[in-house]
């Protein structure tokens, strides 16, 4: 208790910083789901690829010990590659994993186990990718990039804490400000996008009446592929933020940290956007205090046990269900 | 219909159509040769990477899982992510009863399980059941999740990352051996220096394992098929056919959901008791959530509601990344790639439930029906 | 439109905790309903000997059903129900009488159906109470209202569709059954005997309703009028002491439907009460002791038929819709 009174907004600009990354990810959950009723269960690897993304370029461009102007030019490429490679996978996965099914109207367990297996094999590929390389010989030279494939990879980039203001006692780094800064832009943009543009529309017609939607001309598999191509972009903006407070990703980064998203989302409400965004940072910040009472070990405990003790008095969630019918 | 399940209701259909005794001596024989599978440890089927009793175990065991799984994915429809957590729980109640903080012998700890996990089947389903079937797979997820978190912190019960070792084997009686054969190419020689004991449980010998987890898979059937052919699988079958009309024609449709997912839980626990005694330590490794996801895929590979179907798919599943040790590294990127495939190209599982199959005919039937009417 | 706002992936799970949403629906049955029932109503593709002959001589009366007291069975008092801001019931009275057949009539949409929902346990009134045998039903749940004795059938069929014809009307007897899993592991005395009960009294509602040769077929594999008369077979399982019937003869050609109205007779006379749905005014003249009628949720006149087919309320409410167009 103590721990938490006297770093009450150390733990909670933590929170909301971890919070936003959830909060990124859960937005392509509740996309998804909004327009399609399916868990996006691979989308974890969506995530995990747009952070190997990253890190690979980096590396690629030698952005390590880069400073100042340079540094900053990095950062973006770095948010600008993960998003690219995620809105990719996502795509792809819809078109390989989720495309064929709809097109045979199977029940939505089969999906899921579709997005099952699609996630297995995202995460396997990223673990056995030193495996072509060596067939051709040619580990040796791309040893940073496929070497021990499912080792931690590191950010190649030397980011310096620098502490900028104070709220109240805590005293707010740089990196804080990048993630939250970023995160909260992301999401303005998104929210705006949706609410009004003619895409964004079609996107809630399509969550609140598919038939309908259809009648009105809508075209529901462009809007499909939409969904996914921006909830993969925002689950690759996550990555870039996850590898600036983490520092490291591995082949299998994404899987807790996508259940904890899909629990945000689900915590918000599900299919309501700016429900998974208070799911995300709620979810956040009660993770870090609850890592403050009880220690860090706990703090997974704390989330999924908050998870159950909302649905439980409020089933659709903190704000309710529906993609439709939220203004966002 | 698909080769496999044509194959498999083929044989079913012969099988019905012999005489009761004709019956009787083939099941006799059938089940012989399942028993005795290890001791034959016959070419091609056996794993010549690992030691094949203890393959032939973890399919019985996982076999066992897969029958406990399948009562509340495929009966009562309830999509369970977290069963690896009640396996866990199973597994545990054994280590910390006959172990870590008693010497509870291991038949008193079985059943201390077995209601231990009933329990936490109860309180985790009372108040989750409730809400609507995709929130469950989330909630069982991230329970999953807690009971595999709470094994790491809560060092004082669990020893955390330790583990649990010196776990109580089942009393044995050791009454006489059994002589394996060993095979050169393709002629077989008995080989009297190595036997198994009947019935030695020890660390040496995986066989008397699997006999007892095998026994357990055939009681677990029989009753299964009690439990099915009763007012109880009728309700279930409704419920998850249509919840509301199930619940206006009298079914208590939450009561019975909870009695499906405690049930399930309970075997659930029996497995992981079995798990433990079986490999005598177990630490919070042996239950990441990764294992809940493959028990899915046994369920609805074999066929949900199917219960041999099952079975089999649990049994394939765990043998053959056994058998085919070589591409172990890329086994799961096959299976995930498998279950892609069966998604998409076999959706109704491999061996699909009886009815499924008999109403496909039907359709069929109909179908041929009205277009005869329609050019008449 | 029912059904094809769901998901792409043929979300048909119903949820717990929206409302249950083919019930609500039911509201406004549109064309795609109708065309559906008549895609599969094509009798036509079956043998003439396989057609059902509902054998009426059966005895399917219930010893504790058939000499209940007489008096007022269910009570519906002053209930209204709003739907955010459709008032679907508003202030609606009425009783139906132990023994009788009460036709509930009205255009589509009047509330009929919601009327049921209400007395089924699926809606809770926001104002006013139904009463069965005198109490008010409460906050009881569905099922419970059931094996309080009151059974339904759908406007819009819900079988168990991959269940047999027997397997679906011994799950409607299992409502008067308690065998729990402790019975059923053990085949204990009490498993056996009402196995034996149901697999009798189900048997014998399928020949009453003449499906006694469909008894082995999946639910969803039966000719269309089977499957209504299945789902009456399976509410009467369920030994109700009032049997609700929603539209049971929609989608019936005028012989099939005069046919069901005489089993309806039939079911009566057997000791049970009726609560009939119809929008179709013309058929229950002749069936019912009784009339009540909706029109937008508000009862216009309840009487004897002769009464109702005079009433200029009534009339008026029926010239106001083309009744043929429903
Ligand atoms: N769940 C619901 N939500 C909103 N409106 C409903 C719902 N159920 C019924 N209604 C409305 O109640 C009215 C009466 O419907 P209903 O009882 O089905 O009529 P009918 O007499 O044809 O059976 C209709 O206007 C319908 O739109
Ligand atoms: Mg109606």
């Amino acid at each position: 208790m103590d721990l938490l009174l006297s770093n009450f907004w150390a733990y909670t600009i933590g929170g909301l910083a971890f919070g936003a990354i959830y909060a990124l990810i859960a937005l392509g959950y509740t996309l998804v789901y909004g327009v399609l009723r399916l868990i996006n269960f691979a989308h974890s690897e969506v995530f995990m690829w747009g952070s190997f993304a990253a890190v690979w370029v980096l590396l690629a461009l030698g952005a390590k010990g880069a400073t100042g102007l340079g540094l900053v030019a990095f950062l973006i490429i770095g948010f600008a590659a993960a998003m690219a490679v995620s809105a990719a996978v996502a795509l792809g996965l819809e078109f390989v994993a989720y495309r064929p099914l709809r097109k045979r109207n199977s029940p939505p367990l089969i999906a899921l186990i579709s997005a099952i297996g699609a996630s297995y094999v995202l995460s396997e590929a990223m673990g056995l990718r030193d495996k072509p390389f060596k067939w051709f010989g040619a580990d040796d030279n791309l040893a940073d990039y496929v070497g021990r494939p499912r080792e931690a990879s590191p950010l190649p980039l030397d980011v310096p804490t620098v502490r900028l203001f104070y709220i109240f006692d805590y005293h707010v780094s740089n990196i804080d400000l990048i993630v939250l800064g970023s995160a909260i832009v992301m999401m303005v943009v998104l929210d705006q996008f949706v609410q009004r543009s003619r895409l964004g529309r079609g996107i809630r017609a399509v969550a609140q009446d598919a038939e309908a939607a259809a009648l009105m001309g809508v075209n529901r598999d462009r809007v499909i592929r939409l969904t996914f191509v921006i909830g993969g972009a925002m689950a690759g903006a996550a990555a870039m933020m996850y590898l600036l407070k983490i520092g490291v990703t591995r082949y299998n980064a994404g899987f807790l940290l996508g259940v904890k998203a899909f629990t945000a989302a689900v915590l918000g409400g599900i299919g309501n956007l700016r429900g998974a965004l208070l799911g995300g940072f709620v979810l956040g910040v009660a993770e870090s205090y609850g890592s403050a009472l009880f220690g860090s070990n706990w703090k997974d405990v704390v989330a999924f046990t908050l998870l159950v003790v909302i649905l439980l008095f409020r089933p659709t969630g903190l704000l309710g269900e529906s993609l439709g019918k939220a203004r966002a | 219909m698909n080769p496999v399940s044509s194959f498999f209701h083929g044989v079913a259909d012969r099988f019905r159509a012999l005489p009761r005794w004709g019956r009787l001596v083939v099941l006799a024989v059938v089940v012989v040769l399942v028993y005795f599978l290890p001791i034959l440890n016959p070419p091609v089927i056996t794993t010549p990477d690992s030691d094949f009793g203890a393959v032939l175990f973890l399919c019985a065991m996982y076999a066992l899982v897969a029958i406990g799984l399948n009562i509340v994915i495929g009966y009562a429809g309830l999509l369970d992510l977290g069963y690896i957590g009640f396996f866990a729980i199973g597994a545990y109640t054994v280590g910390v009863l006959g172990s870590a903080h008693a010497k509870v012998p291991l038949l008193l700890c079985i059943p201390a399980a077995m209601a231990v996990t009933l329990i936490s089947g109860v309180v985790l389903g009372a108040p989750t059941l409730r809400v609507r079937g995709d929130y469950l797979a989330i909630v069982t997820l991230g329970f999953g999740e807690i009971v595999r978190l709470i094994l790491v912190n809560a060092d004082k019960l669990t020893n955390g990352n330790r583990g649990i070792s010196g776990i109580p084997t089942p009393p044995s009686l050791d009454l006489f051996g059994v002589p394996h054969l060993v095979w050169d190419g393709f002629v077989a020689r008995v080989d009297l220096d190595n036997q198994t004991r009947f019935i030695k449980f020890s660390v040496v010998d995986s066989i008397p394992y699997y006999w007892l987890a095998l026994t357990l898979v055939f009681f677990v059937l029989f009753l299964d098929w009690r439990m099915q052919n009763s007012r109880v699988g009728r309700a279930w079958e409704a419920t998850r056919e249509d919840e509301d009309a199930a619940e206006l024609m009298g079914v208590p449709t939450f009561r019975f959901k909870l009695l499906a997912f405690a049930t399930g839980a309970a075997i659930g626990g029996l497995s992981g008791a079995l798990f433990a005694t079986k490999q005598q330590f177990i630490n919070p490794d042996n239950f990441t959530i990764l294992y809940s996801v493959l028990f899915v895929a046994m369920v609805v590979v074999g066929g949900q509601g199917n219960r041999w179907g099952v079975v089999v798919a649990a049994a394939l599943l765990t043998y053959l990344p056994e058998r085919f040790r070589d591409l172990s590294d890329a086994r799961f990127l096959l299976f995930g790639l498998a279950l892609m495939a069966l998604a998409i190209f076999r959706p109704q599982g491999l061996m699909p439930a009886r009815r499924n199959v008999r109403a496909k005919r039907a359709d069929e039937e109909t179908e041929v029906l009205e277009e005869g009417a329609a050019h008449a | 439109m029912p059904d094809a706002t769901k998901g792409p992936a043929g979300d048909s799970r119903p949820d717990a905790n929206e409302p249950p949403k083919d019930l609500a629906d039911e509201a406004s049955v549109t064309k795609a309903d109708e065309h559906r029932g008549t895609r599969v109503d094509d009798d036509s593709v079956l043998p003439p000997d396989e057609e059902a002959v509902p054998d009426t001589s059966v005895d399917i009366s219930v010893e504790e059903v058939a000499h209940l007291p007489k008096g007022k069975m269910l009570e519906v008092d002053d209930v209204t129900l709003r739907f955010g801001g459709v008032t679907a019931l508003d202030g609606v009275s009425f009783h139906i009488n132990t023994g009788e057949i009460l036709g509930l009539i009205g255009p589509n949409g009047a509330g009929k159906t919601t009327c049921f929902n209400v007395m089924t346990g699926v809606y809770q009134p926001t104002s006013g109470q139904a009463r069965f045998m005198g109490e008010p039903l409460g906050k009881r749940q569905k099922f419970q209202i059931t094996k309080l004795g009151i059974a339904r059938t759908f406007q819009n069929i819900r079988l168990f569709h991959n269940m047999t014809a027997m397997e679906n009307v011994l799950v409607g007897a299992d409502a008067h059954h308690s065998t729990g899993m402790g019975s059923a592991l053990l085949r204990l005395p009490k498993h056996k005997a009402e196995e034996a009960e149901g697999n009798d009294r189900a048997y014998e509602l399928l020949r009453f309703m003449g499906l006694e040769k469909r008894a082995d077929e999946l639910a969803r594999n039966l000719p269309y009028g089977d499957q209504r008369r299945l789902e009456i077979a399976r509410a009467l399982a369920t030994n109700p002491k009032l049997l609700c019937l929603d539209e049971p003869a929609a989608g019936f050609n005028p012989a099939e439907k005069a046919r069901l109205m005489e089993l309806i007779q039939t079911i009566r006379e057997q000791g049970y009460t009726v609560l009939l749905i119809e929008h179709d005014m013309k058929l229950v003249m002749g069936v019912t002791d009784r009339i009540v009628v909706l029109e937008f949720g508000k009862k216009i006149a309840e009487g004897l038929p002769a009464e109702i087919q005079d009433n200029p309320a009534v009339i008026a409410a029926y010239l106001g819709v083309d009744e043929d167009a429903s």
